[in-house]
C-alpha cells in the first residue's frame, strides 16, 4: 500500500512548541485454561480451528458462560493497579461486521469496566517515577486470527481471507490509562516504561505468560499534541499493535514528529488508527475512527451481570503479589547487588528472570551475569524482549551448575546457550551433543601440554628460568588448541610440572 | 413524534449490512418512528428511578469453571462454512480494515 514517508519534525523542535498527551490501551491475554465464554482450551500453536466449539463461532442457539478464573484475573490486575472493583458491572455487545469474530460482535464492557480509577508508579531508566492513570481495565475477548490471501499478502489487495478461530473468544482484560501529560521530552520513555512495568506486574500476579512476540500483551500508542502551555487536547491518533518496548517508544517518538510536521505545516491531524512498521520505523493511515466507530454497544442479553462480593475481592487482594517497588528494594538487598546493578538489571527487563533463576538455584551474580549481558544480548540480536528468548531460567541455573562443577566454562557457556536456542535439549543435552565438556584428562591435556611446549622453547625456557608468569603463553596455545575445552587450571598445573 | 429521516435509515442499514433502496428507506422511516414511539410510551410509566432492565432475572455471578470441555473436530467446526482452505474459513476478501 502507499506508505508515504512523511515529513519530521526534529524532535527538539517538537518540544519547543508543544506539548504530548500520550495514552496507553494494552491488551493482555489471559492464561486461563480455557476461553472467556466456553470450555474451549487456549493452547498456543494448535493446528488451525481445532480449539473451536458453537460458543465461540457464533453458532445459532448456543449460549455464553462466564470463565471464574478470567474474572478473578480481571479483579487481581485491577487490585494490582489500585483500582476501585465494580461492585456490579455487566458485559456488552460491541456490535461489527468483520470475519475476524464470527458472532459479528465482541462481548466486552462498554460503560460498566470491572474494574476503573487506578494508577501504576513507573519507574524510568534514572530512577524517576512518573504516576500513570489508569482510567479502567475491562473483560472481553480475543478475535480469530486472518491470513490474507493475494497478491499483495497485505489486506489491501487481498483477494479473500482464511480464518482460524482458535484465538476467538480467549479472555482479554483492555487496560486503559488516562492522558498521560507534563511527560515532555521523556513521553516515549515514559510509554515504554509503562508497558514494561505492567507486563512485569502481569507476569507476577501469573496471571498470563505475557509474551508480547506471540502477542499476549499488545499496545496501542494514543497520542496528541497541544500548543505549549495550554491545557487543550490535540487531536489523537491510535497506533494499533505495538508489539515491543522499543517499538512503544519508537511509535511515540514518530508520532510525536510527524503530528509536529502537519501542525506546522497549518495541517489538521487526523482522528485515525495507524498501524506500526517495525521494519521502517514509521506509522501509516489505518481507518478513519469517525465513520467506524458506531458500535451500538448494548448489554449483553445472554450473561447475568457480574456483582463481585467483597469478601472475594478481599480474598483476592489477599493474593497479590509484593508490590514491586518494596520488591525491588528487597531483592538488590538479598542478592547484594549495587544501585547500578540492579537498574540494569530491571532496565534489561532481567528482574523476574534472575529471581528464578536464583530460585533455581544459581547464584544471584551468576544469574545477573548470564541474564544481563549474555543472553541480552542475543535478545536484542534476535529482536525479541528478553523473557520472550527460547532460554529458561531453569536452563540459565542448569548453565551456571555445570560451570560450577568444571564441566563447562564460561566460553563455553556461550555455546550451550547457541544449542539451547537452536532446541537442542537441555543444557546437559547440549554439552553431550555438541562434545563442549572441559576435557580435565590428563593423556588428552598432557599431549597438548607437550606439543606447546616443544612449539615454544622460548617460552618454555623462560619458566624453567624461574618466570612462572610466561605459564600464560603455553596455556593460551593449549586451549586454543583444544578449541577452549581444556580445563585451564589443570593445564597450568601440567606446565608447571613439566617445566619446574 | 419521534422523527426518524430516511438518511437516518440508510446509517442504520449501513451499519447492519442491510442493502435497502431509496424508495424502501421513504417506507421504513414513517414505520420506524411509530416502532419508537410505541416504545417510548413505555417511559411514561417508568419514572429516572427506575432503572432500564437488561436481564429479566435476579441473578448474578453466573460462572463456568476453568475446565476444559471437548471442542468440535475441524471437519464440523468447517462443515457449515460457505468455503474453507487449509483447514480455515474463507471468507471474501475485506475492504475494510482490520480491527
Amino acid at each position: 500500500m502507499g506508505a508515504m514517508t512523511a515529513e519530521l519534525v526534529a524532535y527538539d523542535d517538537v518540544l519547543a512548541d508543544f506539548d504530548p498527551a500520550l495514552g496507553l490501551e494494552v491488551h493482555v491475554e489471559l492464561g486461563t485454561a480455557t476461553k472467556m465464554f466456553c470450555g474451549c482450551p487456549t493452547g498456543f500453536g494448535a493446528e488451525p480451528n481445532t480449539q473451536v466449539c458453537p460458543t465461540c463461532l457464533g453458532l445459532p442457539g448456543s449460549m455464553p458462560a462466564v470463565n471464574r478464573v478470567a474474572v478473578e484475573s480481571a479483579i487481581r490486575i485491577g487490585l494490582a493497579l489500585n483500582c476501585q472493583i465494580a461492585e456490579w458491572c455487566r458485559f456488552a455487545r460491541k456490535n461489527y461486521f468483520y470475519p475476524d469474530m464470527p458472532k459479528n460482535f465482541q462481548t466486552s464492557q462498554y460503560d460498566e469496566p470491572i474494574c476503573f480509577e487506578g494508577f501504576m508508579d513507573v519507574t524510568l531508566t534514572d530512577g524517576e517515577v512518573v504516576r500513570v492513570e489508569i482510567e479502567r481495565a475491562h473483560m472481553e475477548e480475543d478475535t480469530g486470527k486472518s491470513t490474507h490471501v493475494g497478491t499483495s499478502g497485505r489486506i489491501h489487495g487481498a483477494d479473500y481471507s482464511l480464518v482460524d478461530y482458535n484465538r476467538a473468544g480467549i479472555p482479554l482484560i483492555e487496560i486503559v490509562t488516562k492522558p498521560i501529560r507534563g511527560a515532555g521530552a521523556r513521553a516515549p520513555e515514559v510509554a515504554r516504561a509503562y508497558v514494561a512495568q505492567l507486563r512485569e506486574l502481569i507476569v507476577a500476579l501469573g496471571v498470563s505468560e505475557a509474551r508480547m512476540d506471540r502477542g499476549n500483551l499488545r499496545a496501542d500508542v494514543n497520542l496528541s499534541l497541544a500548543p505549549r502551555g495550554t491545557d487543550a487536547l490535540g487531536t489523537r491518533t491510535e497506533t494499533k499493535n505495538v508489539n515491543s518496548y522499543r517499538s512503544v517508544e519508537r511509535a511515540v517518538r514518530y508520532e510525536m514528529q510527524r503530528h509536529a510536521a502537519v501542525l506546522a505545516a497549518g495541517g489538521s491531524i487526523t482522528q485515525e488508527t495507524r498501524h506500526w512498521h517495525e521494519d521502517t520505523g514509521i506509522t501509516t493511515s489505518g481507518r478513519a475512527k469517525s465513520d467506524a466507530e458506531d458500535y451500538r454497544y448494548f448489554p449483553e442479553p445472554d450473561l447475568v451481570p457480574v456483582a463481585p462480593p467483597a469478601e472475594w475481592v478481599d480474598e483476592l487482594r489477599g493474593t497479590l503479589p509484593e508490590n514491586p517497588t518494596a520488591k525491588r528494594s528487597r531483592l538488590a538487598e538479598e542478592w547484594g547487588f549495587s544501585e547500578p546493578e540492579m537498574r540494569d538489571v530491571v532496565n534489561a527487563g532481567a528482574l523476574l528472570l534472575v529471581e528464578e533463576t536464583v530460585a533455581a538455584g544459581a547464584s544471584p551474580q551468576a544469574a545477573r551475569k548470564w541474564w544481563g549481558s549474555e543472553l541480552v544480548r542475543r535478545a536484542n540480536d534476535a529482536g525479541v524482549e528478553l523473557a520472550d528468548l527460547d532460554v529458561t531460567p531453569a536452563q540459565v541455573a542448569e548453565v551456571q551448575a555445570l560451570v560450577d562443577a568444571g564441566t563447562i566454562n564460561d566460553k563455553l557457556a556461550r555455546q550451550v546457550f547457541d544449542g539451547l536456542l537452536a532446541g537442542e535439549g537441555t543444557p546437559a543435552e547440549v554439552v553431550e551433543r555438541r562434545g563442549l565438556a572441559v576435557v580435565s584428562d590428563d593423556g588428552a591435556l598432557g599431549a597438548a601440554v607437550d606439543s606447546a611446549i616443544a612449539a615454544n622453547p622460548d617460552v618454555a625456557q623462560k619458566i624453567r628460568d624461574g618466570k612462572v608468569q610466561a605459564a600464560g603463553a603455553l596455556i593460551g596455545a593449549v586451549m586454543k588448541e583444544m578449541r577452549g575445552q581444556a580445563d585451564a587450571a589443570r593445564v597450568r598445573e601440567l606446565v608447571l610440572e613439566r617445566l619446574t | 413524534m419521534a422523527q426518524i429521516s430516511a438518511d437516518e435509515v440508510r446509517h442504520l442499514a449501513d451499519l447492519a449490512r442491510i442493502d435497502l433502496s431509496d424508495a424502501e428507506l421513504e417506507h421504513l422511516a414513517p414505520q420506524l418512528s411509530v416502532i419508537l414511539d410505541s416504545v417510548a410510551s413505555i417511559s411514561e410509566v417508568a419514572s429516572d428511578d427506575v432503572p432500564p432492565t437488561s436481564h429479566p432475572l435476579p441473578l448474578t455471578n453466573v460462572f463456568r469453571e476453568d475446565v476444559v470441555t471437548p471442542s468440535l473436530t475441524p471437519e464440523e467446526a468447517l462443515s457449515g462454512a460457505p468455503d474453507a482452505q487449509e483447514q480455515r474459513f474463507a471468507v471474501p476478501r475485506i475492504l475494510g480494515d482490520e480491527q
